[in-house]
Formats: C-alpha cells, structure tokens, sequence
C-alpha cells in the first residue's frame, strides 16, 4: 500500500508504508487525512517552497511526523531545537555541521553574524550542491521571536539567500499570526496539526501500547475509561500515555485475582474510576512523583497516605519575618486611605456611607496585590507588633531576604535606594496559617479579619478563575 | 595601656578577618609574647584553642544532623542511577528525577549542608556532581557554562590523558550536546578501566544542586529542565533543588508543562530550632567547656535566632564574639580553662592579677561572709589569696558538673507538664535558673503543685528519665541512690495503694466535675489536693516526700551562677555590648553622630546643651540639624539662609558686612557640598514636584 502524503503542498513525497513503523503511519495518517488531494508528482531538480510554517498543540506529533518521514525517506536535513539556542550562533552551527559536517561549522567565526552563516553555507553547497531538498527543522520555532529580529525574515527566505535547495521547516504551537514581523516578510505556506479527537484517533493511538499478555480490547476499554476521566482536564498525548501505564496495573488487579473477568468492564469501570480521580489530583499535577505513585499502588493494603507536595505549604519564619510579612499583606491589600482607620487607635470620626470610594469596593483581591512603599510598611509594622522593636540592620535584611523567598516582590527598578516599593505575593491562606501561629495580639486577627472576610466570597470564586486561567495555554 | 591596644587589635582583627589565613594571626600573636604582665598571650592562646573545640563540635552537630538526610539523598540518586535502564516507559515520558531538599528559611546555613552532601555523592555515588548558585546564572546561557565548566573540569583533573580532547570542546559551543559526547568519551574510558568490575553501575548519574531555587529566574529554569530533558536518554540527569520555603514554590515557579518533565521527591532536613537546642546542648549546657554566657548574653543570642534571623551560624558567631569579648576584656579570664591549668596558673597569678581578684564583686561578697580574722588575711597575704582561689575554682568547676545534670532533671519532669510552667525548652529553664533563684519565683511553685498532683506511673516514668540522666553522667551517686530508692518504694505500693486512691477518687470525679472547664478542674483539683493533705494515703505521702527531694536539689544545686564566688573569671554578662555589636542599628548612629558629634569626634568644642546648635560642628551636622526644623519639602533657599546664620554667629564679634559678603561663595559652596552629602546619607532626594525644593525622607529620631 502506498501513502502519498504532501508535505510541502508543491513537493509530494511518497512514503511506503512498510519502511516507517505503524505508530507513525497512523500518526500521519491522521494528521495528514484531509490532505491528500494536494499531491502532485514532483520533479527533484525543481526548488521546493522555500519555508513551511507547521503548527498546533503540545503533542498533536508535529516533530514526530516530520522527523519519521525526514529519518525513512533519508532526506538531509538538520533538526534544531530553537530552545537550546540561546545565541543565534548555536542554531548556525549545528545547521552547518548537520549538513556538511563538523569541520564546516568549525568554519564559523567566534560570534557568527548572519551573512557569516550565509557566506558559508553558500561556499559549502557549491562545493558539495545538493542532490535533494535540504531540510532545516526548527522545533519551538516561538522562541525565535527572542533572538536577533532579522533572523526569521532571513530564515524564511534562506533558499533565495544561500542560492540552494533548501526548505526550512518552523515548528510551533502558536499561530503564524503572532511571528509576523512588523516590516512584513516571506509569508511561508502554513500548515496546521490539529487536534486530536477524543472518539477516534486519541483511543486509536492510545491502543497501540497495549500490554502484550492482555487483548487488545481490554485495553482499548480501559483507555477510554481513562479518557472520560482525563479528557477534560488534558488532551496531551504524552501525558495520556503517561498516565496509561501507570495506572494500568491497577485496572488489571481483578483480573489477577480472579474477582472479574475481562467482559466485566463495569466492574473494573468501579475499581478503577476513584483511583483515576486520585490521580488527577496528585500524579497529574506532580504533586506525588510518578515513582511513589508506583509505590503506592504496590503496598496499598497499608493505606499509605501520601503527603502531596503542597501539604507542606507551611513555612518556619523568624518572628519579625512572619509581622513583616503580614504588615506586606496589609499594605498590598488595603487602600492607603484606611491605614489611619485600621492602625490609629484614635482615628477620628469618619463618615460611614463614603468611607470606601467606589472602585475600592471591588475586591482588592481580584485586582491583585499593590506596590507600597518602604515607609508604609514599616510603619505597619510597628503597629502590628506588640513590642518595641529597634530598627536594626537585621529587620532590614529580613525584608530583602523576604524578597529572595519571593514571598515579597520589589517593583520598579528605579529609586532603589531612597524608596524602594513592594508588592506581597503570598496568598490569603499563608497570611491566615501565619497569623495563627503569631496569634499573640487578638487585634492583629481582628484587623485581617476586617480586612479580608468580606472578600473572601470574592477569592473563592477568583480561584476557582485561577486554575481556569493556569490550564489555558497562554500564548 | 598600648600592649592593651594591640591585643584590642588583635581580637578585632580575628573577628573580621575570620577566614583570613592564619599567618596573620601568628604574625599579630608574636607581638604579645614580649609583654609578660598582661597574659595576653596566654588568653589568646586558650580563647583560640577554645575557638577550636567550638568549630569541631558544630562541625560534628552538623554532620549528625544532616546524616540521614544526606544518605537518603545519596539511596535516591542511586536508585534513580541504576534503575534508569529497566524502567523504560519512563524514559518515554522524559521524567528527571527531582530531589527537592527541604533547608529552611537561612539560606547562608546551607552553604555548609551543601558541601557535605557534595563530597557525600562524590565518594560513594558520582564524580559527576556539579552545584549552580542562583547568582552566577542570570540566563540559560550562564548555566549551561557553568556545569560544563564543572563537570568537564573535573573530567580533566581525573583523566590526564583527556586534557586535548576537553581542551577541544570547550573550543567549541557551550551546549548540552556538547556536554553529551563528552560524557560519553568519559563513561567509555571508565568502562574499559572497569571491565573486571561488573557490580559497578551501568550509568553514572550527573547531578546537578539548584542551591537556591528560589533566587533563579524562573524562565532560566523552565528553559534549562527543556534543553535537559532532551537529552535524558544519553545523559542521566538529577536535579537537586535546594527548596527554603515550601515544595509548592516549585509549583509557582514552574508551569505544568515544565513540571510534568520532573519526577519529584521531597526531603526534609531538621529544622533550625531542633539543630539550635542541640548546638545549645553541647556547647552552653556542658560543664566540660569552660566558657560560660550569663542568662541576658543568652537571651540576646535566642532572641537574635528566634527573631529575626533562625541562623545557627549567627549563634555561634555570636559565641565566638563574646568569647572574644570576654578573653579581651576581663584580664581575668586566663583562669577561664580546663581544672588542672586553671588551678596551675591560679598558683602563678601575677600581683596585678591578685588585685584585680580582690576587686571582683563575687570575690568581695565571699570576703564579708568570713570571719574577720581571714578578712585580713584575704585583703593583705597574696599568697593566701591564691590558694583560697585556686579552693573557689574548685568548686566552681564543682558546682557547674552538679548543675547540669540536675538542670536536665528537672527539665526533664516538667516539660510534660501542661502549660510549660518552667519553659518548653531547657534553654529557657536554664537562663531563669543561672539569673535568680529559681524557687522564688511563681512559676516553680506552679510547676511543683502541678508535679504534686502526678499520677503514679507517670511519676514513676519521670523519675525513671532523672535517674538515666544521672547514671551517664555517673556524678552524685547519692542523689542517684536516693532517686532509685524513691522508685523502688513506689514500686512496692503497687497492690495497696492504687485500689483505694482510685476508688474514692473515680466517684467523687463523676459527682462534682462534670460540666467544668480545664482551669476550673486543675483549681479544684489543687483545693482538693489541700483538703486531703491530713489524710493522706501512703502514696501520697511518698509523693511528697518525692517532691521535698526534688525541691531540695534544686536548691542545692541550681543556685543562681552570680552568686558564685570567683563567677566573672567564666561567664561573660556584658549583653549591652553584644547587643550593640551584633543587632546594629546603623540609622540611630548615623542620627547620633549627626545630632552629637561629641559623642564620636570627642572634641571638646562641640559640647553642647541639647537643642542648640554649634557652630563648630561639621557643615554636615549643622544642615542635618536645621533640616529636622522642616516639613516634608525643605526650601533650599531658607535652608541656606538658616546655615549662614549659624556660621556667622561664631565670627559674631568681628563681622562686618564686606567681609560677610566675601565669605559668602566658600559658604555656599560648603552647604551645597553637605546638602549633598545629605543625599547621599539617604535623608533627602530632590523632587520634582516644586522647584528649588528637596523632599525628606526620614521623620522622627531627633
């Protein structure tokens, strides 16, 4: 059977389908399914599209498919992760020495410019001119935004530069839109991988590391168990897979012992469905390594449970730390205008119907900590404290210390020395945790009290927006 | 008066320059080897010698401490090293095992917690250990060059033959390909040297230690544990996070597509409190060290721990400083040793010495307390003076091997009391005990009514606790003896008295308690303890007699150190300076030396009433002084006007106008130079929200 895939819309390639290994193919497959029309018999002295822009999300198989079919057909290319890039010099370098080999990039002066890199690309082609395509594959090709400006345009048009048959193949999962320079540039043809849909290909692929000493069926079964519980919340392959194998032998532990059969899928459904629950609250989240999840569901008759990662949310802190870290919370939170009421044992009389303006009276906690400066703070503080404290050195430090914690945040890089301005990053929680364990002034859990009980309804909600937000890919 | 100088700059020397070499201290030290009188030498000879008891023991401490951390770190990465090519469906994932150790809020202690766990993986895990600081690493870049630098370094100082070929790579891109072919040259020599060995494991893990999580910036590591995972098949890594806060600020700091590339444990260290108490174990409640702190010294050093900083290196920083203040300034303290060498040298005291003993305070009282006759002999015979001392170091040394012993007795019963009366931890009992009699004061009371009130087998157990305490230290046998005896009666009572104390007791409880709080119980329960006292059963009456023993201990034995005669030679009291020198307050003398010059420059002329103004103090001091007169924006111009002023008042007699005129530029010129001076302090920075006006930046503390 043969596959005829189009990659670059202009240039087909035909793949047989018996060098590329089945994983593949079906990843092609169906990443590829509503493309065939486009292929066309391609004549090999002709110049391919000089850049090819491939996106879509985390794990739909974009590297995946194009390095197979790089790796099956033996076509020259050089694949670039544009992370391990860190100057654009790296990327010029394992370009050269992917195509003509070590000495050449050994060619390249301490800091390669651009028309370094070009100047001798060019004098190696013509020495060694390219029978085929070559392909340059740039994986995470968004972190090129970062580097020098000129480098995309120029990328993208590296065929007409260098004067040779050469593709450059751009990886990303976020759209062409967002790379598009300001000054325009070669539009590359764009090619999007899409998702993969839960009924279908996501079972399918999923299949295919089932566990050689069960049928297939049952597995497939137990994957989409695992997908109605999962789907919702990850649609990355990897992770999926993940999460497949661990999990799997404790889908198989009645079957093992003899309580069900294999036909009994509700019956495993029940064994199963509570322990997935658990695992999309730990493992998923890394909240218990994959290991102890193992070692878990080995010695599970102990009912061992185990302390996830933020269990420990608790820090020790010195006890000025724990008041400057509570007066920082106060500061960010409340206006500065009620200061004088919250901290002043003889504030005067203020009017009660405009005592907060009106934008104030949104949550300060949806608006998000406020900058304050130094002085407020530890005027705060003094308040907040029962006893005298001197200003020493070491409450001071305390503060930059705090800062290196990142429990608190400097803001602004100007005016350091004279007055220099905070934000608190702790949550609500840790103040409350922390001001329990100072809870020596009655008046301090007063204050937080007033302070924060009437948002609190607001913070639930902002969380619950929170981890809304987190689980969207940000671009 | 200048070899006093000199020693004073000998001990100043040592502080600072502490990991200064030691050539300089020798160096220093031969200077005080020609003046013979002052023992200089000698007290710098035995305040080093106890310098270095103090550094081993908190070395010793310190590796104790961390041993079971550190070895579960070092089974963690073997596992992890050995087990990589079995699990193979984890390769898949490109998991890296994470260790996130658990340190504490005090980063500087770590450095040393590092070290250890550096040489620990060196010698029994992997050569390939490479530890980042958050400093050193701004960009991926820094940190990808600085565990090649580490890591390839080492790979030259083992293998000699290797030098050109990681002379060629570094020639060459700083990456993590890089790094992998060398790895794999390095792995490939070592396995042709270990053919005949086939136990040693197949990969050799490369570590790498975050010490400081927190500080890195977090895209550095996102993008870092990317590049890593790239490359997990070739080259196995293992990350150690040094976490000071909590294991969720890897969660903060990492996105969940980061995050899903570890494959992390946690390790707990002990926390600082746990390592303080047992520093303070063995160093302040030890009578082998000679060296004593008075309960405020004590109280200034935890509450420098428990307030602001939880370093326990500060703590024996603020030791070492108050030896170094005690050998300084107390001539005396060369009789701060061992027994016999203070005996020795008490034999030798110098006549100068021997008044300076008759000046001390402790000595003096213990002077009026004998008969007249001896008061004579003591104020006018050295020599009986010497020997009457080297008797008072004898008990001294006498008092403090019975203190401590009796001290952990006592702690030891009454820290399960409810409420703590006598503190939570011994430091506490401990300070309260050498600064007063302790039986004077309420919570002792407190503490015995509640002991009166034990139930047996808790008494028992109590006792049990004081009398293993005693048999290691295999001092007072008697009190021991007594102890074992009191266990041994209470023992015995067993059949006959639990029947009938339980039976009267069970049913009046279930009459009269039932709907009162703890306080009110614990009150009625002592009433009723009084009540009872005519007719008490026989283990009651054991019980105390129990508590008379103990009582009596403590006031045998736990007297307060003041009252000790001879007390000065060992215990350092001066907390004032301690204070002063280390919870610095560097605002209030800036504030000070501006306000009062006198007090730093000691010139007579600028002595002054408070309130005025000198005008023989600095320009500096002047403008500080009117600016304090002022609102939040001071006018440059009224401030000039208010300095001249002031600086012609002192040429009152003879001003005339031409000359006031003349003067003038210079006068400006030298207020310009202290406004800015000013600034530079931090009092004062220009704003731009009005013209040829400053703004303040401090209020208070005139």
């Amino acid at each position: 059977m043969k596959i005829h895939i189009c990659l670059t819309g202009i240039k087909t390639i035909i793949l047989d389908c018996n060098n590329i290994s089945q994983y593949s193919v079906f990843l092609i497959n169906s990443a590829l399914m509503n493309r065939r029309d486009i292929m066309s018999a391609v004549n090999p002295d002709q110049y391919s599209y000089p850049s090819v822009f491939i996106y879509g999300h985390r794990a739909t198989g974009k590297s995946h498919v194009v390095l197979s079919i790089m790796k099956d057909l033996e076509l020259p290319h050089a694949s670039v992760d544009c992370v391990e890039c860190v100057s654009s010099g790296l990327l010029f370098h394992q370009v050269l020495s992917a195509f003509f080999g070590p000495d050449a990039a050994a060619l390249l002066p301490r800091c390669p410019s651009l028309s370094d890199f070009v100047r001798l690309y060019k004098q190696m082609s013509s020495n060694s001119p390219a029978t085929q395509t070559r392909y340059i594959i740039l994986d995470r090709a968004e972190r090129m935004r970062d580097m020098d400006f000129s480098l995309l345009p120029a990328l993208l048009r590296l065929q007409e530069l260098v004067n040779d048959n050469v593709t450059v193949i751009l990886l990303s999962e976020i759209v062409w839109e967002k790379f598009r320079p300001n000054t325009g540039c070669f539009e590359p043809l764009l090619f999007h991988f899409p998702d993969y849909s839960k009924g279908k290909s996501l079972v399918q692929i999923l299949s295919w590391d089932h566990h050689p000493s069960y049928t297939p069926e049952l597995y497939a079964s137990y994957i989409n168990i695992l997908l109605g519980v999962f789907f919702s919340v990850c649609r990355d392959l990897r992770e999926l897979r993940h999460l497949a194998v661990l999990n799997f032998s404790k889908f198989c532990e009645p079957l093992e012992k003899g309580e069900a059969k294999e036909s009994d899928i509700h019956k495993l459904w029940k064994n199963i469905e509570p322990h997935l629950q658990r695992a999309m609250q730990t493992v998923y989240l890394r909240e218990v390594s994959s290991v102890q999840w193992e070692q878990q569901q080995m010695d599970e008759k102990e009912a061992t449970t185990l302390r996830v990662l933020s269990a420990h949310a608790h820090i020790e802190l010195p006890y000025y730390s724990k008041f400057l870290l509570i007066a920082a919370y106060l500061a960010s939170f409340n206006p500065a205008r009620t200061d004088r009421r919250f901290f002043l044992k003889s504030h005067g009389k203020i009017r009660k119907t405009n005592f907060l303006k009106k934008h104030e009276k949104t949550s300060n906690h949806l608006l998000g900590p406020k900058p304050f400066p130094l002085d407020r703070l530890m005027a705060i503080f003094y308040s907040v404290v029962d006893s005298r404290v001197a200003p020493t050195a070491s409450v001071f430090s305390q503060i930059s210390s705090l800062v290196t914690l990142q429990l608190l945040s400097q803001v602004g890089h100007d005016d350091q020395l004279d007055s220099p301005k905070y934000k608190c990053s702790v949550s609500l929680d840790f103040i409350l945790a922390i001001s329990r364990c100072v809870c020596v002034c009655v008046r301090l859990l007063d204050l937080l009290a007033l302070s924060l009980v009437i948002q609190s309804q607001v913070v639930r909600q902002e969380r619950s927006l929170f981890t809304a937000v987190s689980n969207l890919h940000l671009l | 008066f200048l070899s006093k100088v000199i020693l004073n700059y000998v001990f100043q020397g040592c502080f600072v320059f502490k990991s200064a070499s030691k050539k300089r201290k020798r160096h220093v030290g031969g200077y005080l080897v020609d003046d013979s009188d002052e023992n200089g030498s000698d007290r710098f000879r035995i305040c080093q010698k106890l310098w270095e008891t103090v550094q081993t023991n908190t070395e010793v401490i310190q590796d104790q401490l961390n041993k079971k951390v550190l070895d579960s770190l070092a089974e963690f990465i073997k596992k992890h090293g050995l087990g990589c090519s079995s699990d193979n469906w984890r390769q898949r994932a490109r998991e890296i095992p994470t260790a996130a150790l658990m340190l504490g809020v005090n980063v500087p202690d770590h450095a040393m917690t590092f070290r250890s766990l550096c040489n620990l993986l060196q010698d029994s895990v992997t050569p390939f250990v490479v530890s980042v600081h958050a400093k050193e690493c701004a960009a991926v870049k820094l940190l990808i060059q600085k565990v090649l630098e580490q890591l390839m370094g080492r790979g030259v100082s083992v293998d000699e033959e290797q030098e050109d070929d990681t002379a060629l790579l570094q020639r060459t891109q700083c990456t993590i390909s890089a790094l992998c072919q060398w790895y794999k040259t390095v792995t490939k020599v070592r396995e042709d040297k270990r053919t005949y060995t086939i136990d040693f494991p197949q990969s050799l893990p490369v570590v790498v230690i975050f010490k400081d999580f927190e500080a890195f910036n977090s895209q550095v590591l996102q993008d870092f544990i990317l590049i890593c995972s790239r490359y997990t098949q070739e080259l196995p890594f293992i990350f150690i996070f040094g976490i000071a806060t909590s294991p969720s600020a890897i969660q903060h700091r990492l996105p969940h597509s980061v995050s899903s590339l570890l494959c992390i444990e946690v390790f707990h260290s002990l926390s600082c409190t746990q390592h303080l108490a047992s520093v303070f174990d063995k160093l302040i409640l030890n009578s082998q060290f000679p060296f004593k702190l008075s309960s405020r010294v004590i109280q200034v050093l935890v509450g420098i721990f428990l307030y602001h900083d939880f370093s326990v290196q500060n703590f024996v920083k603020g030791l070492q400083f108050s030896m170094l203040e005690h050998f300084k300034s107390q001539p005396l303290s060369m009789l701060c040793c061992q027994k016999q060498e203070a005996l020795l040298s008490a034999k030798t005291l110098s006549k100068k010495n021997v008044e300076r003993i008759r000046h001390l305070p402790s000595f003096m009282r213990y002077v009026e307390t004998q008969e007249p006759q001896e008061q004579v002999r003591l104020l006018t015979n050295d020599e009986h003076v010497k020997e009457v001392c080297q008797k008072l170091l004898k008990n001294l040394h006498k008092y403090h091997k019975n203190y401590y012993p009796i001290l952990q007795c006592l702690h030891s019963l009454t820290s399960s009391l409810p409420k703590f009366p006598l503190g939570k931890h011994i430091r506490e009992l401990h300070v309260s005990c050498i600064e007063k009699n302790l039986w004077e004061t309420e919570e002792y009371d407190s503490a015995l009514q509640l002991l009166r009130i034990l139930a047996k087998d808790e008494l028992v157990a109590a006792l049990r606790k004081c009398a293993e305490i005693l048999k290691s230290t295999k001092i007072l046998q008697n009190v021991l003896q007594q102890l074992e005896d009191f266990i041994g009666r209470l023992e015995a009572l067993e059949g006959v008295s639990s029947e009938d104390s339980s039976g009267n007791g069970i049913i009046s409880g279930k009459m009269e308690y039932q709907k009162t709080d703890l306080f009110q119980l614990q009150k009625t329960l002592l009433e009723k303890e009084s009540r009872r006292t005519k007719r008490m059963n026989p283990f009651e009456v054991l019980r105390s007699q129990v508590i008379e023993f103990i009582d009596s201990l403590v006031r045998e034995y736990l007297t307060p150190a003041e009252l000790q005669p001879l007390n000065e030679v060992c215990y350092y009291s001066s907390s004032g300076v301690l204070r002063q020198r280390l919870n610095v307050t560097p605002r209030t003398s800036i504030q000070a030396a501006l306000s009062h010059p006198f007090y730093y420059l000691q010139n007579e002329s600028l002595k002054t009433d408070a309130g005025t103004i000198s005008s023989a103090a600095p320009d500096l001091c002047i403008v500080y002084k009117l600016h304090l007169e002022c609102g939040r924006l001071i006018n440059l111009y009224d401030w000039l006007e208010a300095f001249l002023t002031v600086m012609s008042a002192a040429e009152d007699q003879d001003t005339n106008s031409e000359e006031c005129g003349k003067y003038d530029s210079l006068k400006h010129a030298r207020f310009i130079q202290a406004v800015s001076e000013m600034e530079f302090l931090g009092f004062i920075k220009s704003t731009k929200q009005k013209t040829d006006h400053v703004a303040r930046l401090t209020w208070g503390g005139c």
